[in-house]
């Protein structure tokens, strides 16, 4: 064993060696090691986050479209429903409207009767005075025999 | 394989001692002053490669998608990275890089042991170089050099880490704890002592540990290759102990892969662990 300089050589070589690699090497790598760790921890769960963030999304979809299907059943029904009560009301007034017209004819005929009955008993009387007073050859005073002549008339309404 | 040093006719003695000598540089007269060039040349050719690559990658890493390089190399340093903060409680920056400097370091060096031992030695000799050792870690002072700068690290880590005076005082007080002011004094020197033969061991056990398992892989890989030194073709012999060297060398190299792999990582792993025995309180 022939210990000489060649340690103190090869000793000063590795301590340059060393320095170099924990100043100019070592660092590199481990900061770049560092950061891509880092780079995808954050990746990963940003990835969770996203997943997460979608299924919330389609549960709310979910949510949303139960939500207008429900609206547009009922919309459906109340619209139904409306149809339903405006043929009725239609229904209705055309029903009150029939039964007035209906009703405005009786009266309007019951009118005119009354009234061609009124002017046909007036004929009547008038017939029935002028009649009697030729016959009996004198004049009766229409004014002294009122009483017989309404009696007259009303023999006539009845008959 | 042993074409070029067989002919020269000295021998297996001749040729283990060839493969087991330095290419040396003598700086300045006195035993000291020798340099190893090959081993000085290997740890600075993998020191610059490492860097290359490593710093290079780094300047260009991004924390977007990754190329292949980065990818490769960011698989190592996250498992360095997971080891060191699994073992380490201080809050220094400075373990990973040394661990993961270890690890490469280490590996690049013990890798050379798979060449075949002849290959660049041979190369060399063409080139006008006598002598070339390639695996830098099968060199006491590569392996010495990096457990003392480890050494130094850990007395580092241990002082920022507890501020000098716990740091002194665990010296004289750990592991054996006294209560009373008479005690203390008398487990002083023992304590001392017991620290003394910890600190100095680790260094040797670190260094002697890789070096000998390297020294003794390429040993081995030396003796597989005098198995047909000398050897002609027109001699029976060659031909079935050239099947059994293949066989040998085969099945070594195989073994091998796991030993500079496993030797890297048990540098790097324990220099991880005596870091963070530093930095812990006692």
């Amino acid at each position: 064993m022939d210990i000489a300089v060649t340690l103190v050589v090869q000793g000063l070589a590795f301590f340059l060696v060393v320095w170099l690699v924990m100043h100019f090497g070592w660092p590199g790598f481990i900061n770049a090691l560092e950061t891509r760790q880092k780079k995808i921890a954050e990746g990963l769960a940003a990835a969770n986050k996203g997943q997460k963030d979608l299924d919330d999304a389609k549960l709310r979809a979910q949510e949303i479209i139960r939500e207008a299907r429900d609206k547009a059943a009922q919309i459906v029904e109340q619209a139904n429903k409306r149809a339903n009560e405006i043929v009725e009301d239609a229904k209705k007034a055309a029903l009150a409207e029939g039964q007035r017209l209906v009703a405005h004819a009786h009266e309007e005929i019951t009118l005119e009767a009354s009234r061609a009955r009124e002017t046909l008993r007036k004929q009547v009387a008038d017939l029935a005075v002028r009649g009697a007073s030729k016959l009996l050859s004198r004049e009766i005073d229409a004014k002294a025999h009122a009483e017989i002549l309404d009696k007259l008339e009303l023999e006539i309404e009845r008959g | 394989m042993t074409a070029s040093v067989g002919e020269s006719g000295g021998g297996m003695t001749e040729y283990i001692q060839h493969h087991l000598t330095y290419l040396t540089v003598q700086l300045r007269p006195g035993a000291f002053w020798t340099l190893h060039l090959d081993t000085v040349f290997f740890s600075l050719l993998f020191s610059v490669a490492f860097m290359f690559v490593f710093i290079g990658a780094a300047r260009r890493a991004t924390s977007g998608v990754p190329g292949k390089l980065q990818c490769a190399i960011e698989m190592l340093v996250e498992f360095v990275d997971q080891i060191v903060k699994e073992t380490f409680g201080g809050k220094s920056r400075l373990v990973a890089p040394v661990a993961i400097t270890i690890f490469v370091m280490v590996f690049l060096m013990n890798f050379m042991d798979l060449l075949p031992v002849d290959a660049l030695p041979a190369f060399a000799k063409q080139v006008g170089l006598g002598h070339l050792r390639t695996v830098a870690t099968a060199d006491i002072n590569t392996t010495l050099g990096m457990a003392l700068c480890v050494f130094l690290l850990i007395q580092w880590v241990g002082i920022t880490e507890k501020g000098l005076v716990t740091f002194f005082g665990e010296w004289f007080t750990a592991p054996f704890h006294a209560h009373g002011l008479v005690a203390k004094i008398l487990l002083a020197p023992p304590n001392l002592l017991l620290r003394v033969i910890e600190e100095a061991v680790r260094p040797l056990s670190l260094s002697l540990r890789l070096f000998g398992n390297m020294y003794a892989g390429e040993l081995i890989f030396v003796l597989i290759a005098v198995l047909t030194l000398g050897s002609r073709l027109t001699q029976f012999a060659t031909y079935p102990f050239g099947v059994i060297q293949f066989g040998a060398d085969f099945i070594w190299t195989l073994f091998h892969i796991l030993i500079i792999t496993l030797q890297a990582f048990i540098f790097g792993m324990l220099t991880i662990v005596y870091l963070s025995m530093a930095a812990e309180h006692h």
